[in-house]
């Protein structure tokens, strides 16, 4: 076990060590976006506007923490390693080396959850100054751990199996993007078509922004986007594993 | 025991045959040259070798164990040093390093030994600190091979290390991989320069469409196809190359060449003369 865990640190210290060096501009740059549409939306658009009886802007924070984990921690963990694997190609060192496809996969992926838990986490402190009537609750640190986790396992499973650099910008444009502004981010999916609802919820962010919004808002506890959140991730997980054991003997 | 092993080995993409029953035995202390064009096999062969592919059929032993069954085993006993600079941009010299000795499982007194130790080995000790893009060619290259030396491997796998190097970056890792082998580690690389098999390599194995068409020391293989070589220039054609046992049987035929053979050049042969007459074709072709 003292194994297991080493070389999972191992595998992560290095991304840990680059990130130390240059984590004022990491941060900042991350912080750019959801705080443009915390603006934008909340502030801006949403003032005055209710939605599932609550203010938009205590509703529209919990989806822009919920953006902000899922982009920061799956671009946290797919652009570092897609630069390795295809242009330096140095990620072949970590599968010649003697620790195990599951520490890499493990490894590789908590620079993602770093950057999004610390992302997501200042999002969250702007939003609670901003909307102080939503809650601050133990669970939503756990979830959000969670979904940080899921995430990248997913920017790591894209940075696997896309191998050039405009393929992984397609998907950005087909699959990321779409996702941002349909996953109940920025509306309630109540107003949706029925068909509509039950398709976004084949999206992993639909269930981490009910599951983060549902805590926040101390609404009940969405078990079915709860399992389905660990769907995905183990879903991930093994997706990755499978594809190393492509990669290496 | 041999610190390489392979008995018919296959590897195949689709219908293509990258690597056709090779059986290749590399002793322990050698240093092993593997040549060949484009395309002939030798870095799929090398990828086997080093647990990155699945062979398709046979058996492959590295430092006595199989790679399909021990290949945490294997990758405890060599080092792999790729053509590319595979070292991580955003890290020094010596945090390269640090790495590959924590995914080595050094222990971290351990690691600072090795560490320092090396870096003294190969002169790097004042760059240590420089971020790895600070480097020149060669120094990056060294880099890489002392990161890939910091377990203490038992065969040291290099893809053509000296691959666009100058001629003194060039000549300095010779002696590099000398003073390993003498020290202890088997080497096995590929490369395009055949004076670089020629100086260093105790045997040469020479890969053509996925199969291995000679072993042997230099000398011998060159002795196989003729000492002496007579080289024949003529106007609009392709030069031809005969190969002679000694000199004097080369200038009797040169004495009877008809007069529209513009240029001849009779000298010593060399690998590259054994790999055209075995392959009809230069390394570094296709």
């Amino acid at each position: 076990m003292m194994n297991i865990l080493n070389d999972i640190y191992s595998v992560f210290w290095v991304d840990l060590h680059i990130l130390r060096r240059h984590w004022k501009s990491t941060i900042a740059t991350s912080l750019v976006l959801p705080l443009l549409y915390l603006i934008a939306f909340g502030y801006g658009l949403g003032r005055g506007l209710d939605v599932d009886g609550f203010s938009y802007l205590s509703f529209v924070v919990p989806g822009i923490v919920a953006l902000t984990a899922f982009s920061t921690s799956f671009n946290g963990a797919a652009s570092k390693l897609q630069v390795d694997r295809l242009y330096y190609k140095n990620f072949d060192e970590l599968l010649m080396s003697p620790v195990s496809l599951y520490s890499i996969v493990i490894g590789k992926s908590l620079i993602g959850v770093i950057r999004g838990l610390i992302s997501a986490i200042a999002i969250y402190a702007v939003g609670l100054v901003l909307a102080p009537t939503i809650l601050v609750r133990p669970v939503f640190f756990l979830i959000l751990l969670l979904a940080c986790f899921v995430y990248a396992l997913f920017g790591m499973l894209v940075a696997l199996v896309i191998n050039s650099h405009h393929g992984m910008s397609n998907f950005s444009t087909l699959v990321i993007l779409p996702m941002t502004f349909l996953c109940g981010t920025f509306f309630s999916l109540n107003q949706l078509p029925v068909i509509a609802k039950a398709a976004l919820f084949f999206l992993p962010l639909t269930h981490s922004t009910e599951l983060l919004r549902s805590t926040v808002l101390g609404l009940s506890f969405p078990w079915l986007s709860f399992a389905s959140l660990i769907a995905f991730g183990a879903a991930f997980f093994i997706g990755c594993v499978m594809v190393l054991k492509k990669l290496s003997i | 025991m041999d610190a390489i092993y392979t008995e018919n080995l296959c590897k195949n993409y689709g219908s293509v045959k990258a690597v056709n029953n090779l059986n290749l035995q590399v002793r322990e202390g050698e240093i092993f040259g593997f040549l060949g064009p484009n395309g002939a096999g030798k870095t799929t062969t090398i990828r086997v070798l080093t647990t990155l592919t699945h062979p398709t059929l046979g058996s492959v032993f590295v430092g006595g164990y199989d790679v399909r069954d021990k290949p945490d085993k294997v990758r405890k006993v060599m080092g792999v040093v790729q053509q590319h600079i595979s070292l991580d941009r955003d890290l020094t010299v010596r945090e390269n390093m640090e790495f590959h000795a924590r995914i080595q499982r050094l222990s971290s007194s351990e690691r600072k030994q090795r560490v320092t130790e090396l870096l003294e080995y190969v002169e790097l000790t004042e760059y240590a600190d420089q971020m790895v893009d600070a480097l020149s060619g060669g120094m990056k290259k060294k880099a890489a091979i002392v990161c890939s030396l910091i377990h203490k491997p038992k065969v040291l796998f290099l893809d053509e290390p000296t691959v666009g190097l100058d001629a003194q970056a060039r000549r300095r890792l010779w002696d590099l991989m000398r003073r390993l082998n003498k020290d202890g580690t088997t080497i096995f690389l590929t490369t395009h320069y055949i004076e670089e098999a020629e100086v260093l390599c105790n045997r040469v194995g020479i890969m053509h469409h996925g199969q291995l068409i000679a072993v042997d020391e230099p000398a011998n293989l060159r002795k196989k196809v003729g000492s002496i070589v007579v080289e024949i220039l003529e106007d609009g054609k392709e030069t031809r190359y005969q190969f002679f046992v000694d000199r004097d049987a080369a200038a009797n035929y040169v004495k009877n060449l008809p007069s529209e053979a513009k240029t001849v050049i009779i000298r010593e042969s060399n690998l590259e003369d054994v790999f055209i007459e075995q392959t009809g074709e230069k390394v570094g072709d296709q």
